[in-house]
């Protein structure tokens, strides 16, 4: 069919979006066992602190190029200082609790920096668009895209390559596996449980606001994208097995392709497509996709 | 439930509140109706937790139950306050049953999504729904009780009072549930399920069968809100917000009490209340700082503030 | 006839001893209280919410020290200034109906305006009918409110959403003869999907050739719409209609105008005019663009509309006003016609006829207690006032939902800035239907100009 080239960019473009942040709350997720829903305030951060930045930098007549690595610059920045600062000074004291409280926990987290973001940087949307048309355009048949879009898919790649080779070929990586897959052994063996945490949530904040960042130049940095973000990221993560990031590329795949085709076939089921693909998945593998095998304590 | 006399307190709480629903002004008997069928809600949620499973979805069964209430006045001109609680306690308890047999096969985390990933399809259906009025949804008002007529300045005291005694009778009925048989797997069960299954009981019946029973519940309290609040819409019921608001109300109040979950709601709506007043602009952050703190202090829920042991958590 | 020229000229006494005693006996009419709920967080606060809100604290504070033009001059609701009691509209309709409530009893306010969401107005208008409140609906669309049910307490000083679509079709259908297709992008809900099927079935009527290529419906606040315009340049569609608003509009247009969308497609924002701002000159020439009646940059020349621009642009920081500002003015000003032409009425009555002694004191006691709810009411129902728009008739849902008539036009740009020109108003009558008539109804009947 004419439109299939069309829905597969597309839904690679959605994926790819999805997928920097969904792996971010996975690897928090089957670091610490955390489902953090402030994920979704920390993209939101990272996307309104780099619309900040680069609309300062561009209007004080600074190069354009340069405004790129203003906003690789504030989703580190977010990162660094919002992270450390959740994770030790409120997450820490949350450790043994009950899962459900944990959740419950970010979910208030997420509460404050609603309201914390709106505070700091006002209501109205912040549109900074100049990086987005920097680059210039791509003619694919009939439709043409903006080349930025495909920076998104390329900075995808770059994170999953270099997480994966971090998870399986350092032994930093071999410690975060280690904790990932036995808490209690880990710390038998004399591995610093905690800084291990500490580095999880903040790596996992600077995705989180890498993915708000690099979105920024796209769209218009409104209240509410917090939210918008964090259920479609539980989606993708649950489909894609919890703490899996092999997962969470495939369920950002699949959901942005599911996504993908309804818009382009049949629009009026957009609105659940996500929720039935979560579903349908959950009713198929109960624990996702590429969920690790549980040992069950009798 | 190490309170004596559980019943019979219960009993003398409802003839205070019934009494003093006489005298308070509108707005006092509103917020307490609230508290009342968000309990009711909760109440359901509890019985859950104890059986180790967190829903993030009672809002499909508050939902359902809503718009079964609401239809009955909006679509067939039925506006009777009996009929509409009894048709949100069916359509949930059928819908429940059903998809009872595929949920009650998951747990922990699984569970909670799965049954978020449902709320949201219904939450879908709707907002795609003209006829039913898609996200402004509709209005409904109460006209009789039982066929009884009721004036029209009666009609928030006979919510109020109705809702008082569904309260009062689901906290008796389960207080008697969690100290039968049944009751107790339950917590048995959220202990550890290999060894219920060991001793012969079946796990996954008894799930479903609380899974119905919460659901009942929280499509009672939803044709209650409906009938209190006069609108229906999928924001406010299906959405996954509104469950969130079901988890946390139910890990403030603990599962030590029947009692808890009422006073919870209250609490919950209180602070809510308060701070949507007080702090125009930052209430999100005024109810996230409460919940935090909570949780913090006072990790057994509710009960916890007055010193009194639960058993279990 | 010697009693009507007595009344004449009581009346004029009347009106002359308002018009002087107003300094002195202002300082002891107990202030008036009117609760104000609009968004202050959420999506919708930037774009509406605040701007009402601002609006609003300026237009009170203009009018309690006399300031705003005639005929609205007097000092706050007829000497007795205006406080405001303002509350977020966030929270969905369960919670506004309790916040409504609150108001009433607790925060005891005298009135009500405010609502931009339709599912709020839906829900609260019969909690303000039971409380017997007066509530005005400044802002919201849905054709509902008085076409479903007949309420006393409540008002809606603003057209609602039938206009807008219908308006667009009208103006649409004028200004481009050949239309084979067309398209939609729209939020997916109430508003949303309203407007669509308005614009649609108004389609049908004016141009029943016209073919529907696809109907977008993303989800509120989605943000990413690039499958969605993928789509809509794959339709090849003459025209695309479009009801998104804020940051969903932004994004939208930010994502649309590079990948050409608009060379092939013509756009037809129907709630665009606050973006003729934001997005400047980034907004492709010949776009149609409405501002839901007669605001902002489709107003009248008027010194109510100057003295609007002014007291905005100094609350907010220069800004200019946008519809959410003029939908705010119609409502309070709405309010103090009908409460000052109900005091007159008062007044006048309280006098008995014949009477010498003890005018002053009848007269000075019915100033200070004010006209009742009901009186109010029976004033505002069928008042025609003027506001910054223009002038607006209380004609539908008998007597308490607004008319007016709607404006559309092109965006060019000028010399490096956005303008609209071509600019064309309806009347009332051919954008809305007659009272008793259901909106969907009427526009499948052809919309005939209701009498």
């Amino acid at each position: 069919m004419g439109q299939l080239p069309a829905v597969i960019v597309d839904g690679i473009l959605y994926a790819s979006w999805m997928f920097v942040i969904a792996v971010g709350l996975t690897l928090i997720y089957g670091v610490m066992k955390i489902l953090n829903v402030a994920h979704g305030s920390l993209y939101a951060l990272g996307a309104y602190t780099a619309s900040t930045a680069a609309g300062y930098w561009l209007s004080h007549g600074h190069a354009p190029m340069g405004s790129y690595v203003i906003l690789l610059l504030a989703a580190l920045v977010v990162g660094l200082i919002a992270g450390p600062l959740i994770e030790r000074g409120l997450l820490r004291f949350m450790y043994g609790r009950d899962e459900i409280v944990l959740v419950l926990v970010t979910y208030a987290l997420f509460l404050i920096l609603e309201d914390f973001t709106k505070l700091l940087f006002g209501v109205d949307p912040i549109l900074v668009a100049e990086p987005y048309g920097l680059l210039g355009n791509l003619q694919m048949g009939r439709l043409i895209y903006p080349v930025y879009s495909f920076v998104l898919v390329g900075a995808a790649i770059l994170v999953g390559v270099a997480l994966a080779l971090v998870l399986n070929r350092t032994r930093q990586g071999k410690i975060l596996r280690a904790v990932i897959h036995d808490r209690e052994m880990s710390t038998a063996v004399g591995i610093n449980v905690s800084r291990v945490y500490l580095v999880t949530f903040t790596i996992g904040a600077m995705l989180a606001a890498l993915g708000g960042a690099l979105t920024a130049p796209t769209t218009s940095v409104q209240p509410g994208i917090g939210a918008e973000v964090i259920v479609l990221a539980f989606a993708i993560v649950v489909v894609g097995g919890l703490g899996s990031l092999g997962g969470a590329a495939v369920g950002a795949l699949l959901v942005g392709l599911v996504r993908s085709a309804a818009v382009h076939y049949q629009p009026e089921v957009e609105l659940f497509s996500v929720y039935v693909v979560m579903a349908l998945v959950l009713i198929v593998r109960p624990k996702g996709l590429f969920a690790a095998p549980e040992v069950r304590k009798i | 439930m190490k309170l004596p006399g559980t019943p019979l307190l219960l009993v003398v709480a409802l003839a205070v509140l019934l009494a003093i629903g006489l005298i308070l002004p509108q707005w006092a008997l509103s917020f307490v109706s609230v508290a009342l069928y968000l309990g009711i809600v909760v109440l359901g949620m509890a019985l859950m937790m104890r059986t180790g499973l967190v829903s993030f979805g009672q809002g499909l069964y508050y939902c359902l139950g809503a718009y079964a209430a609401g239809t009955l006045d909006h679509f067939f001109k039925l506006s009777d306050l009996l009929l509409m609680v009894v048709a949100g306690a069916l359509v949930s308890g059928v819908v429940a049953v059903i998809l009872g047999f595929l949920l009650s096969k998951y747990r922990d985390i699984f569970f909670a999504m799965l049954s978020l990933a449902f709320s949201m399809i219904l939450y879908g259906l709707l907002v795609k729904s003209s006829e039913l009025g898609s996200t402004d949804g509709f209005g409904l008002s109460v006209k009789t009780f039982a066929g009884i007529a009721i004036s029209a300045g009666a009609v928030r005291y006979t919510i109020y009072a109705f809702s008082a005694v569904l309260a009062t009778l689901f906290a008796i009925g389960m207080h008697r549930y969690f100290n039968s048989h049944l009751g107790r797997l339950a917590g048995a069960i959220r202990d550890n399920e290999l060894r219920v299954e060991y001793m012969g009981a079946s796990v996954r019946r008894v799930i479903h069968l609380n899974y119905v029973i919460s659901a009942v519940l929280a499509g009672v309290g939803g044709a209650l809100m409906a009938g209190a609040i006069g609108h229906v819409d999928p924001e406010t019921t299906a959405n996954w917000t509104t469950s969130g608001e079901f988890v946390f109300i139910a890990i403030l109040a603990g599962t030590g009490s029947v009692a808890a979950p009422f006073l919870g709601a209250g609490i919950f709506e209180a602070v809510r209340t308060f701070a949507l007043q007080y702090f125009p602009n930052t209430w999100q952050m005024t109810l996230g700082i409460t919940m935090l703190l909570v949780i913090m202090f006072l990790p057994g829920g509710l009960w916890s503030a007055f010193g009194l042991r639960r058993r279990g958590a | 006839m010697m009693n009507r020229l007595l009344r004449l000229a009581r009346a004029a006494a009347l009106i002359a001893l308002c018009a002087s005693a107003t300094p002195g006996i202002a300082q002891e009419a107990k202030p008036i209280r009117i609760g104000f709920v609009t968004f202050l967080s959420g999506p919708a606060a930037g774009p509406f919410g605040v701007p009402a809100k601002l609006a609003a604290e300026a237009i009170v504070a203009s009018i309690n020290a006399g300031k705003a033009p005639a005929p609205h001059n007097t000092k706050g609701f007829g000497g007795a200034p205006v406080e405001l009691v303002v509350i977020d509209e966030a929270g969905g309709a369960t919670k506004q109906v309790s916040e409504f409530r609150n108001l009433v009893e607790r925060s005891e306010v005298d009135f009500v305006i405010g609502y931009i969401s339709s599912g709020d107005c839906l829900a609260i208008a019969p909690v303000a009918e039971e409380m017997k409140k007066l509530t005005v609906l400044f802002d919201c669309g849905t054709p509902r409110i008085f076409e479903e049910a007949s309420y006393k307490y409540v008002f809606r000083t603003r057209p609602h959403a039938t206009m807008d679509a219908v308006g667009a079709a009208l103006y649409l259908t004028e200004q481009q003869k050949n239309i084979k297709t067309f398209a939609g992008i729209n939020q997916n809900y109430a508003w949303g999907q309203d407007s669509w099927n308005d614009f649609t079935a108004a389609m049908s009527v004016l141009k029943p050739e016209a073919k529907i290529t696809t109907s977008q419906m993303p989800k509120f606040g989605a943000g990413q719409y690039g499958a969605e315009i993928s789509a809509l340049i794959d339709s090849q569609s003459d025209v695309i209609h479009s009801s998104l608003w804020g940051g969903d509009l932004e994004a939208f247009m930010l994502q649309a105008v590079p990948r050409e969308l608009f060379k092939s497609s013509r756009l037809v924002l129907v709630a665009g005019e606050p973006y003729l701002v934001r997005l400047g000159t980034s907004i492709p020439d010949g776009t149609i663009v409405g501002a839901r009646g007669t605001h902002g940059v489709f107003a009248p020349a008027s010194s109510l509309n100057n003295w609007l621009k002014e007291i905005y642009k100094a609350k907010a920081e220069g800004a200019i006003p946008t519809y959410p500002a003029y939908s705010a003015a119609s409502a309070i000003l709405g309010l103090k016609a009908a409460y000052e032409k109900a005091k007159i009425t008062k007044l006048s009555a309280s006098i008995p006829m014949g009477a010498n002694k003890g005018v002053k004191e009848e007269m000075e006691k019915a100033y200070q207690v004010g006209p009742s709810q009901e009186e109010i009411i029976a004033a505002f129902e069928k008042l025609t006032f003027d506001s910054p728009s223009g002038k607006v008739r209380m004609t539908l849902g008998k007597g308490h939902q607004a008319v007016a008539g709607t404006a559309y036009g092109t965006t060019k740009v000028v010399n490096g800035a956005v303008t609209v020109v071509n600019i064309k108003e309806y009347p009332a009558e051919r954008v809305q239907p007659p009272d008793g008539m259901a909106s969907p109804d009427w526009i499948k009947g052809g919309m005939k100009p209701a009498k």
